[in-house]
């Protein structure tokens, strides 16, 4: 069993974080599960706590995600949306949470286009942060969540052998998963054309494969990317069309593969250029399931960091 | 609190007593609740859950029979303390694959103190629904001791004792041994 105290007072990313913290983490987890399956799925634990989201970046799911597991929590929730606020009007970062915090938050959860946004953030005010994605930098609930389902599934993370596949240049999800995934004791590849596979990712410590159907062959479980062309500045490959062709995971190559895999996609899913209709709604993807957890997940990060006594 | 071991002990129940109490508390059970049809134990996570265990284990013995519902609650996210006390209280899990609703409900833990715990599980117990009503026995009951005004229906001992004592209760199943003992701090030197 894991200790019980998080070495960590905000979740800036899983590199902070250890092996320990993840699976009390993971523990909690498996109690907000059993709550959000209850008749009454809500929980008074953070009554007396206020949450700012405070969303610089758009977001569907993990916003909806983390607002809920708030609210599950009991916790008074503010939202915030950059696109309808004052940054708009050109006030700073600090001044824009300071203004929120004056208004008596306890935490803040962030989401943010500039890679390290929530670390600046942790040093100059008081409240406790939660990183739901900084730039192309770490969005460390998501591999939580991530590696949360392939336990779930798998029974074990430790010794599973995972593929990254798809745009891992632009992507925090496949920074915080491989860190988590190889903190828990997994195996971790990534495949994807040479254009949108970083440079030194070897260094990581990981496997890196251009061809789809080796990578496939090897693993346990595919982590499917989505294309995020919002954050593409120029061509990393010719079409929509060729990536489907090449990276794009069908029915027909999975049916064909020695062994059954676990399919996964951190949403939203380009339908028919990362994979396939048929494949995300088949019986070997954990889609919705990760969806489900998330809100699990996000309750525990929550509900752990909220329980350190006021320093 | 100081180390256990540098605390003066007194066995309030052990081995064969320990057994009649519960016996005794089974069959101020079955006076109220005959058949347990419409009855159901819960132990309260976790120290309370080897008790109820325990009770469950009489009684199916006692009247034959393999249909009295038993489970675990965990009443950590109902707690009163969150933020307030240092360290957190790693929850448990809730094993209650029953419905609650309508069902008369007989909360099970081994020590009542202060009451805070059985108030949060009365709010643990609501989110599976609404009981017909909640009963609640307890193994050890230090009185005069209450925080909040709860008492319970079954009493398996009753216990003067101060703040600065602890009751602690032992069983076969994690450590070894059926005993109830009080913990009290050495007493101070008498004054000359």
């Amino acid at each position: 069993m894991a200790a019980d105290k998080l070495s960590t007072r905000h979740l800036l990313g899983i590199k902070d974080i250890n092996l320990n913290d993840i699976e009390l983490i993971f523990e909690t987890a498996d109690n907000f599960k059993d709550v959000i399956n209850r008749p009454i799925k809500k929980v008074p634990s953070l009554r007396d706590i206020t949450i700012a989201n405070i969303f610089f970046e758009n977001s569907t799911r993990t916003k909806l995600s983390f607002e809920l597991a708030e609210k599950r929590l009991s916790a008074d929730v503010v939202n915030f949306a950059a696109s309808s606020s004052s940054v708009s009007k050109g006030e700073t970062l600090i001044d824009t949470v300071n203004n929120i915090l004056a208004m008596k938050v306890d935490m803040v959860v962030m989401r943010h286009p500039y890679a390290g946004a929530g670390q600046f953030l942790s040093r100059h005010i008081n409240a406790q942060i939660v990183n739901a994605g900084d730039g192309a930098h770490e969005h460390p609930t998501q591999a939580l969540l991530d590696a949360f389902s392939i336990r779930e599934k798998l029974g074990d993370v430790a010794g599973k052998k995972v593929v990254i596949v798809g745009d891992i240049l632009h992507s925090r999800v496949a920074i915080s998963n491989i860190l988590c995934l190889q903190k828990l004791g997994a195996e971790v590849m990534v495949c994807g054309p040479t254009t949108l596979i970083p440079k030194h990712i070897a260094a990581l410590g990981v496997k890196v494969e251009h061809d789809l159907i080796k990578a496939l062959n090897w693993c346990d479980v595919a982590n499917m990317l989505r294309i995020q062309l919002e954050r593409m500045d120029i061509k990393y490959f010719a079409t929509g069309r060729e990536y489907a062709m090449m990276y794009g995971l069908n029915k027909q190559i999975l049916d064909n593969l020695d062994k059954e895999i676990v399919v996964m996609h951190p949403g939203p899913i380009n339908r028919g250029v990362e994979i396939t209709s048929d494949v995300a709604d088949s019986k070997q993807s954990i889609i919705l399931n990760q969806v489900e957890n998330g809100v699990a997940i996000r309750m525990a990060v929550l509900y752990l960091l909220a329980s350190q006594k006021d320093s | 609190m100081r180390n256990q071991s540098a605390m003066q002990k007194r066995t309030l129940l052990s081995g064969q007593k320990l057994q009649i109490t519960i016996k005794r508390l089974c069959h101020q059970l079955i006076e109220n609740h005959t058949d347990f049809s419409n009855t159901v134990l819960i132990g309260i996570q976790p120290r309370g859950t080897f008790f109820a265990d325990r009770v469950h284990q009489e009684l199916t013995a006692i009247l034959k029979t393999e249909a009295i519902k038993k489970g675990h609650l965990d009443i950590t996210f109902f707690r009163d303390d969150f933020r307030r006390k240092d360290g957190l209280v790693t929850a448990s899990s809730n094993t209650i694959d029953f419905v609650i609703e309508g069902k008369q409900v007989i909360l099970i833990d081994d020590v009542l103190w202060t009451g805070r715990t059985i108030r949060a599980a009365m709010d643990a117990l609501l989110a599976y629904g609404r009981p017909e009503s909640v009963e609640l026995m307890v193994l050890i009951d230090r009185r005069f001791s209450r925080h909040l005004p709860i008492e319970a229906n079954y009493i398996g001992m009753r216990v003067d004792s101060v703040d600065s004592q602890k009751v602690k209760v032992s069983w076969i199943e994690n450590e070894a041994e059926d005993k109830v003992i009080l913990l009290s701090e050495p007493s101070s030197p008498k004054r000359p």
